[in-house]
């Protein structure tokens, strides 16, 4: 629940606004879909200036990292306030606890402050318009507004905000049952085409990134990270690297204490004058490295053990029925194993940051998701208050959940206090692909029972992997955090399920990368599904809407646990099979599924999927020329996100992560020898070219008035299987593992 | 000593001559616009234009500028927006936008040499502009859009 405060009065935000400025903060209640793993405090504020120049202040508290947050946010708190677009400034937050949770991941910024945002700006627009109506002694009623005006057109009055913003601020804040939120239909932005508040900065270079934050006086670093996790420095040669020009001093970083956590891997910086100068340093380094158990870690065996772990029974994430009883009976059975390598997130913009420690307080800029975790990371590593951490947010280039770990601003932050001055801390690329926090590698095991009209009447998924938890906690070996990522939650009409998961250990720091475990939780789910419907010699699109089953709500059979915010959600989200359908047959009429082409080396494939508690299907077209060569001419999507704050947003957003996916579905995988990452940049790890993926993403939203939910994430999961299924359409080969590369097609 | 232009303006440089431009435009000239990305050509993120040429500056050495004229994304246009960067705008092909930059530099070079280029010609041209977010439909449409207005 909002508690609404006019903190004008009170010169809250002396610092941020100029006097005079109409201020309204609000204490909001977030619910973050992907619990923290620091403590959170639940009584953040987020604030709304109005200047007496008609400049309105939004500030915005989540990161931009290409999803939209940034303009989403602010532009449904404007809608409300019928606000002047043009006028609005956005202010960035700090990380400060009072915003709640901050962590900009989870595709949850707009559901999370949808509500919140909609009541910030109507209080603001109510307290206006009784300013503009004491002033001209006519009832509020009898007022109205206009982007930026109050008017009284009973007597053809009109006063601008900014005109108004003084006496506004005197006013006492209305009850939030005494404001009252525009209908759908006075919506001036929200569902409407907007443009990314930051597009002219960015087109013309003048936004600011993290790698173009800067401090005066600031020095440049480089780290020598340990190859293997946890290697500790045991001795090193800096001789050659102080005779680079520019390179000043080398300085050691403490190797952390287990678990990982978010701290500086450790390791050997380099310092210099400029960014080439300390990449040139580190090259001329000798560091002779010690010991890890980390060492012994070959992804190849790794699989082997993973796929052993998934064949076996696990712990159990939901049960419904008896499978076991099912197959007991002899019946036809149908059993595929399904493999996903580990990933890395690989931003364009890779982990930079600038700090400053001074008399026992820390300023950083960076491309954090989290703020709050630069404060909580450093604190923790430096030992100080994290009060006393001061973290601005640049715009992020990309971040997919890597920037979620701010290991390299607090590598800033150490630095800093050995050298007495501001340092950058800039990462090559190979850094950024060898020292992730990795998208995790997973085994898969299926089986399911068919029944007389080839519907499963029984059905068995294990999966195993190292799970995320690992990075926090060095005991974890399942994937507890992970299951409710489209593993808990089938949502198929079959009468017995058991969904289980089998223990993994880590020996790399495994993270979140954009659907997480949705990645491979939907490639083995969707592609054993078309494997039943072709075993049933079955159209794919009616056996997936047979396998649906009729309009419900799906008992997902937990017992709701008050401490979880995803309980919370399912209330407000029920998983709806209405809605799955419908983004199912949308897209296959969209597609033109039952006209489909069906030529040798031509395919369609299919998959849906929910994920941050959005429906979306996905028919992708693939052509497989003589040579093996695969080309996607058209995808299709369906997305049923609920109400939708900035369209065309929403369709960049798919249409993006159809890329990201076809990346990771034909191209991207990270391998490990000896504990070393294999992969270093573009030319090993290798992402779709423009002409590569998706010639063109066909993006269908559903129009909704349903609660918004995440549209980050949720284009990437349907995509790799659909197109795996495109592929065995188009070839007759099932492929049962990422990427696509690793198999030959002919 | 390196004698150069950037965006017009002269320029030297006696520093290290094997340092990339790609380090001295961001570190010294603080033109920031143009970003790092690979270090390595692979990526596109730090294009630059060299006496009109779509250049990877991670991967010039400042001794190669010696006598040449660069232009950055901060010198494209004096009055207002490029025709690209317009129909970067109108199209709203961003999402994180840090490698749009580059991708500009590319486009504006393409456009240069081929007023119309199909679909294949694009890709083929941009296949070196790496977009992790994945919005290379939008850039294509921006292409053929700019194309349309310089025409």
């Amino acid at each position: 629940m909002s508690e609404i405060q006019n903190v004008s009065r009170r010169n809250f935000l002396r610092t941020s606004f100029a006097a005079g400025t109409f201020v309204l903060g609000a204490r909001l209640l977030p619910t973050p879909l992907w619990a923290d793993t620091g403590a959170a405090v639940f009584q953040p504020d987020m604030f709304l200036g109005i200047a007496s120049d008609g400049t309105v202040t939004i500030v915005a508290h989540r990161s931009e990292m290409g999803c939209g947050s940034r303009t989403a946010l602010p532009l449904v708190l404007a809608d409300e306030l019928d606000a002047d677009w043009a006028k609005v400034k956005i202010d960035q937050a700090i990380g400060d606890a009072k915003f709640g949770d901050q962590d900009t991941d989870g595709s949850h910024s707009v559901r999370s402050f949808f509500d919140q945002m909609r009541q910030v700006g109507a209080t603001g627009r109510a307290m206006l318009i009784s300013a503009a109506a004491k002033q001209w002694s006519v009832p509020e009623a009898e007022c109205s507004t206009e982007p930026g005006v109050v008017l009284h057109k009973a007597s053809n009055r009109k006063a601008g905000y900014g005109e108004l913003a003084a006496a506004a601020s005197q006013l006492p804040v209305p009850k939030k049952a005494d404001v009252k939120l525009k209908d759908r239909s006075q919506w001036r932005y929200i569902g409407k085409d907007s443009a990314l508040f930051d597009l002219p900065e960015i087109v013309t270079g003048k936004a600011i990134f993290g790698m173009d934050a800067k401090m005066p006086g600031m020095v440049y670093a480089s780290v020598e990270h340990p190859p293997v996790l946890g290697q500790k420095v045991k001795s090193y040669d800096d001789k050659a690297a102080l005779k680079v020009p520019g390179v000043k001093q080398t300085l050691t970083i403490p190797p952390f204490t287990p678990p990982c956590l978010f701290q500086p891997l450790g390791g050997v910086a380099v310092i210099a004058d400029n960014t080439w100068a300390a990449f040139q340093g580190r090259k001329a380094l000798k560091i002779e490295w010690g010991p890890s158990a980390h060492s012994e870690y070959n992804s190849g065996p790794f699989r082997k053990t993973l796929e052993t772990t998934a064949r076996q029974p696990g712990k159990v994430a939901r049960n419904v029925g008896d499978v076991d009883a099912e197959f007991a009976k002899g019946g036809k059975t149908l059993e595929a194993e399904y493999y996903a390598p580990h990933l890395a997130h690989a931003s364009m913009e890779p982990p930079v940051a600038v700090a400053e420690y001074r008399d026992g307080k820390v300023l950083a800029w960076a491309p954090t998701q989290n703020p709050q975790a630069v404060q909580e990371t450093i604190a923790s590593v430096m030992g100080i208050k994290k009060e006393d951490v001061t973290c601005h947010v640049t715009l992020l280039g990309g971040g997919f959940g890597r920037k979620s770990k701010p290991d390299q601003v607090a590598e800033a932050a150490v630095l800093s206090k050995q050298l007495g001055k501001p340092v950058k801390v800039v990462w090559s690329r190979e850094d950024d692909i060898r020292f992730d926090f990795f998208h995790s590698v997973a085994a898969m095991y299926f089986k399911a029972a068919i029944g007389p009209n080839g519907k499963p009447t029984a059905w068995l998924q294990r999966t195993a992997y190292p799970p995320i938890n690992s990075t926090f906690d060095v005991n974890a070996k399942y994937a507890d955090d992970e299951m409710g990522l489209g593993w808990n939650n089938l949502p198929w009409d079959v009468p017995n399920h058991r969904a289980e998961n089998g223990p993994a250990d880590a020996h790399v720091r495994i993270g979140w990368l954009r659907s997480v475990a949705n990645v491979y939780h939907a490639f083995g789910i969707h592609c054993f599904t078309d494997e039943l419907a072709h075993a049933a010699k079955q159209d794919p699109v009616t056996y997936l809407l047979d396998l649906i089953g009729p309009a419900r709500i799906v008992d997902l059979g937990a017992k709701p646990d008050p401490t979880k915010p995803e309980d919370e959600e399912a209330k407000t989200y029920p998983l709806d099979t209405a809605r799955l359908r419908h983004v199912v047959e949308l897209v296959a009429e969209k597609s033109g599924w039952a006209k489909r082409p069906r030529a040798a080396g031509h395919g369609f494939g299919i998959a849906v999927h929910r994920s941050f508690l959005t429906y979306v299907a996905t028919v992708v077209e693939v052509e497989v020329d003589k040579k093996g060569q695969v080309k996607i001419p058209n995808v299709w999507t369906a997305v049923d996100a609920g109400t939708i704050v900035a369209p065309d947003n929403v369709r960049n957003q798919f249409e993006g992560a159809a890329h990201f996916s076809a990346s990771l579905a034909m191209l991207s995988e990270i391998t490990v020898t000896n504990g070393m990452i294999d992969q270093s940049n573009f030319n090993n790890y290798k992402l779709v070219r423009m002409g590569h993926g998706p010639k063109k993403t066909n993006v269908y939203i559903v129009e909704s008035d349903a609660p918004p939910a995440g549209v980050g994430e949720p284009g990437v999961p349907p995509f790799a299987p659909a197109f795996f299924n495109a592929i065995y359409a188009a070839t007759g080969k099932r492929v049962r593992e990422m990427p696509l590369a690793k198999t030959k097609l002919v | 000593m390196v004698r150069f232009k950037i965006n017009g303006q002269e320029r030297t440089h006696d520093g290290d001559p094997e340092m990339p431009l790609l380090w001295y435009l961001r570190d010294i000239a603080e033109f920031t616009g143009t970003k790092f990305g690979c270090g390595m050509a692979l990526c596109g993120a730090c294009t630059v234009h060299q006496d009109g040429d779509a250049v990877r500056s991670c991967s010039v050495a400042m001794k190669d500028v010696n006598g040449t004229s660069i232009t950055t994304i901060e010198g494209i246009s004096s009055d207002g927006l490029h025709p690209v960067q317009k129909a970067w705008m109108e199209i709203k092909v961003p999402q994180c936008g840090y490698c749009q930059t580059g991708q500009i530099m590319q486009a504006i070079a393409l456009l240069k040499q081929n007023h119309n280029p199909s679909d294949q010609e694009i890709d083929t041209a941009m296949s070196g502009n790496l977009c992790r977010c994945g919005t290379y439909q939008r850039i294509r449409a921006a292409i053929h859009q700019a194309a349309k207005e310089l025409a």
